[in-house]
């Protein structure tokens, strides 16, 4: 541990790039030889609020292909960022190597070393450690292949029409929660080579084109063997939850560009898909990087006092975590709850009484809080590191409780667990399972389509807790969906013991069809 | 690790992505910019501004799980629960809390602020000046200039001195001119000389240099170059509004206010659609002054009223200055539709035998009082039944009565909707 005094980085509330580069390379020494983070190499960009706003509207990309939902999302953003309801973040940082931190101008140089800590350190080491960012993300090919996603969605407005496209990409929007994989495959994702296969594609078309296959006679068409439903169900991989893959390979009237679109939008949602995990733990880490990182450029007199106070009052804004009866809460604040477990988690290690060692005997005492902390960092989403590692200590510190609500009970909702010793494994429970993707999406596949038939598409969706889907919403995507597929879909919500709840039908109105 | 600096970017990324979206929520959102003008003052409608449309047009649907159903929560702040407490649903007691966060049904309506050019593009949306094309476009041709080339006759203001320097140097370098330098090194050699024999050798030299420096000229008349232009035929619709008002003392501040309204919608419609438009204005009491767009709406005048004399006043302006052949003619009255009695007949006639004629299109917007509601009190007044008869013979000519300020805008929009082909405008 290099704990020698070291030179003030800056004086004020300027910065300039010099002093980007020495906050950068003041934050790597203590991340690299106190907090033995893994990185990747870092590129720091400096924006104006505009780019900001830009970025935002992009889910945070430095690029994308066009679409309206980003016009009307950059709207939303730039009416309340003009009427002043809403400051912007202080950064944005991508998920891809070398990993891009956006910092805004504004900033003061205090907020830039801050933002330098928590993006390109924090967010940095959690990106390439995190089991899930490994397994699903490519962050070497990410933004070439959005690169490839424009030019290839610019050229298909080109050749088949403003229209058709906007319609099939709209669709594909609209099941983008349900075209992920939620459980690895057996390769890894490879963007850049997703990009070759589409071109590779697209080249021997045009050079195996023969126009005579067109006057070739077919034989008589052949008889389809009906098929038995098991049979059926196995050809096309059912049950299948990733729709969006299922229309990709198996919808009938689909055009080729069209089934790329999918792919493009199915691609980048699993891109997204560990962000949604992994909320608490990765603003965790990154708060928590954040706060050892400034403290000790503090302590080494690298920050002054008056800074670092600065600093703290960032700090503890972001922490922030409202009551629920208090107007501003709106549910678990995640750099709230995160930044409390990882300093929950160091204490237990460095300094635990006997409930920790009662609660967590693996890790009570163990020594090395930078260790075990960065074990839970590499293999732990939002959903396991809350049922491990949330302690009965902090649940008190939060004053968390658990409330029931059962339509059936009549008087009213009730309180079912509160911190003390007969609730905290329940809370932990229940908790856990709030950051649970399977558990807060609605569990939605693709169940059974007759090819021979009508081709009726029919999806479940499996009701758990008497939770419907909303109905307005549910119709608009099945109509999106029956657009895609060209034949009637249905929609069926299964309950408990197989009983069918409601049904949903819709009939494509042919628009998606460009042909 | 790299820093980047990317403030000098071009901005603008989602200008694009924007204008999808506005694209997309075209007819929405004209419908809000037309009702949000309604609310508005006319001044202001240049400005562009906030516009909410409800959310309903431009969402997207995603599967989510509805209300009802057996719900959990955890929440932070535990104060006086105990486990088994019973809280009333309808209570504010902490009960209320127990929403799904991934609901988001709560908003309605969705808020964006568009621009000054967004705003008036949408607001003057399939609005047409009548009849622009029809009498003049194909004849009335103005003639442009291009460049075309180079000539190697032309005026002197014309001269194209990149180009002539260039056949100059050509033409030195074929002909082997000798440059001064050469001249300036022999000339030094001959101060340096003090061989009486050399010398003469030297200077018959520098002779011979600079006898044929002045045979073959710096430049020649043969280099010279000029900017060639031509004339090509432009095809311009043109054309002249005429904005007369009475301005007599019937005419009250309110009625001054509703056609001042008219017409600065006309004017914001005319300079945003048409760029060949000159606008005349024309105010009359008991005679007319052809007077600035300034004075026109804000300086008082009192009088009696003849609306004859305005008339007078545009025909000899359109004698003086717009001849019929060449421009199209608009004209929009306001008035109260007080007239001096003696004065119907000359009105009428001057209207029938000058003004229409000339005019490809001429509106009479009868301005009242808020109180005074309907048509029955507009045919009435004088100039109504005047213009009414002028109507009835035929004469293309469009009268509407307005009496609040909520009423300009339709008539405005009626005034100068978009027709189909073949559909009259007289109406």
């Amino acid at each position: 541990m290099s704990a020698g005094a070291m030179e003030r980085l800056y004086e004020g509330a300027d910065w300039d790039f010099p002093i980007l580069q020495r906050l950068h390379d003041a934050c790597e020494d203590v991340a690299l030889s106190e907090l033995g983070l893994d990185l990747y190499p870092n590129q720091i960009e400096v924006i104006t609020a505009e780019q900001m706003l830009d970025a935002y509207s992009s889910v945070g990309m430095p690029l994308y292909y066009r679409h309206w939902s980003f016009g009307k999302h950059f709207t939303q953003h730039e009416a309340l960022y003009r009427k002043g309801l809403r400051g912007l973040a202080y950064e944005i940082v991508i998920n891809s190597s070398p990993c891009i931190s956006y910092l805004m101008e504004e900033n003061t140089a205090t907020m830039q070393a801050l933002v330098i800590a928590h993006a390109a350190f924090g967010h940095n080491h959690f990106f390439k450690n995190n089991y899930l960012f490994k397994q699903w993300t490519d962050a070497e090919g990410i933004l070439e292949y959005l690169n490839f996603a424009k030019g290839y969605v610019a050229q298909c407005e080109e050749r088949y029409g403003h229209a058709a496209v906007e319609h099939t990409l709209d669709a594909a929007h609209g099941v983008m929660s349900h075209g992920v994989f939620r459980y690895p495959g057996k390769k890894k994702l490879d963007l850049r080579g997703e990009e070759k296969r589409a071109r590779d594609r697209r080249a021997h078309d045009e050079r195996s084109f023969n126009d005579l296959w067109r006057t070739v006679p077919l034989g008589p068409a052949k008889s389809m063997t009906e098929l038995s439903l098991e049979r059926r169900k196995a050809l096309l991989g059912l049950p299948q939850e990733n729709i969006l893959y299922f229309l990709e390979k198996s919808a009938p009237r689909l055009l080729p560009w069209q089934r790329e679109l999918l792919r493009i939008v199915r691609q980048i949602a699993q891109y997204f898909y560990p962000q949604g995990q992994t909320k608490v733990m990765n603003e965790g880490t990154a708060t928590y990087v954040h706060y050892r990182i400034m403290n000790r450029l503090h302590e080494r007199g690298g920050i002054s006092n008056g800074d670092f106070l600065e600093f703290l009052q960032s700090h503890t804004n972001v922490i922030f975590q409202p009551a629920f009866d208090d107007p501003r809460f709106s549910g678990f604040n995640p750099y709230a709850l995160g930044f409390a477990m990882m300093q929950d988690i160091e204490r237990i290690v460095t300094d635990p009484d006997d409930e920790d060692r009662q609660w967590f005997p693996e890790i009570a005492g163990a020594g090395d809080a930078m260790a075990v902390l960065r074990d839970i960092w590499a293999n732990y989403r939002d959903e396991s590191f809350i049922s491990q590692y949330l302690s009965p200590r902090l649940m008190r510190q939060m004053r968390m409780f658990q409330l029931h609500d059962d339509p059936a009970v009549k008087e009213g909702i009730k309180v079912e667990a509160i911190h003390n010793e007969r609730g905290y494994s329940r809370i932990r429970r229940e908790l856990a399972r709030r950051y649970d993707v399977g558990w807060s999406d609605p569990n939605i596949e693709v169940v059974d389509v007759d090819l021979v038939g009508d081709r009726r598409l029919i999806l479940h969706h499996h009701v758990v807790n008497g939770r419907l889907l909303a109905e307005g919403a549910a119709r608009s995507v099945l109509q999106h969906l029956a657009d895609l597929w060209g034949y009637d879909v249905l929609l069926r919500e299964i309950g408990p013991a197989d009983a069918v709840l409601k049904e949903h039908g819709c009939s494509p109105k042919g628009t998606a069809l460009a042909a | 690790m790299q820093v980047l600096d990317r403030r000098l970017n071009p901005g603008g990324k989602n200008l694009e992505n924007r204008q999808r979206f506005l694209r997309r929520a075209k007819a929405i959102v004209r419908q809000a910019v037309r009702h949000s003008s309604q609310s508005r003052d006319i001044s202001d409608i240049l400005e562009g501004g906030e516009i909410s449309i409800p959310a309903r047009g431009v969402d997207e649907p995603r599967f989510h799980h509805g209300p009802g159903g057996v719900r959990d929560e955890v929440l932070p702040g535990n104060k006086k629960f105990a486990e088994g407490d019973l809280l009333p649903r309808s209570g504010e007691d902490g009960g209320g809390s127990g929403q799904d966060g991934g609901g988001a049904d709560g908003e309605d309506a969705f808020r964006f602020i568009l621009t000054r050019e967004e705003f008036l593009d949408l607001f003057l949306d399939d609005l047409e000046l009548p009849d622009l094309a029809k009498r003049r476009l194909a004849e009335v041709e103005h003639e442009g200039i291009r460049r075309a080339g180079y000539a190697v006759s032309g005026s002197p203001v014309n001269i194209a001195i990149g180009r002539t320097m260039r056949h100059a140097m050509g033409r030195r370098i074929a002909l082997h001119r000798p440059s001064p330098q050469s001249v300036a090194l022999l000339e030094g050699k001959l101060a340096d000389c003090a061989d009486p024999e050399g010398r003469a050798a030297l200077q018959s030299e520098i002779a011979a240099l600079e006898s044929r420096m002045r045979r073959i000229p710096y430049i020649d008349p043969i280099d010279i170059r000029y900017r060639r232009f031509e004339n090509v035929p432009k095809a311009v619709a043109q054309a002249a509004m005429f904005c007369l008002m009475d301005v007599s003392g019937s005419m009250s501040e309110h009625m001054k206010d509703l056609a001042k309204r008219f017409y600065m919608l006309l004017y914001i419609f005319l300079t945003k659609r048409y760029r060949h438009v000159e606008i005349v204005f024309i105010r009359h009491t008991d005679r007319a002054e052809e007077v600035d767009e300034q004075t026109f709406f804000h300086s008082p005048a009192t009088g009696g009223t003849v609306v004859s004399s305005a008339f007078e006043a545009m025909r000899r302006i359109v004698e003086l200055r717009y001849p019929p052949e060449d421009w199209n003619i608009y004209a929009a009255q306001a008035s109260d539709g007080d007239n001096s009695y003696s004065d119907g007949e000359l009105t009428a006639q001057l209207l029938r035998d000058h003004i229409l004629p000339a005019s490809q299109y001429f509106a009479y917007l009868e301005v009242g009082d808020a109180d005074e509601r309907g048509e029955g009190a507009a045919s009435r007044s004088s100039l109504w039944g005047v213009y009414d008869s002028l109507r009835a013979g035929g004469l293309p000519l469009s009268m509407r009565k307005v009496t609040t300020r909520g009423e300009i805008f339709p008539v405005f929009r009626e005034l100068f909707q978009r027709r189909q082909a073949g559909e009259r405008v007289a109406s």
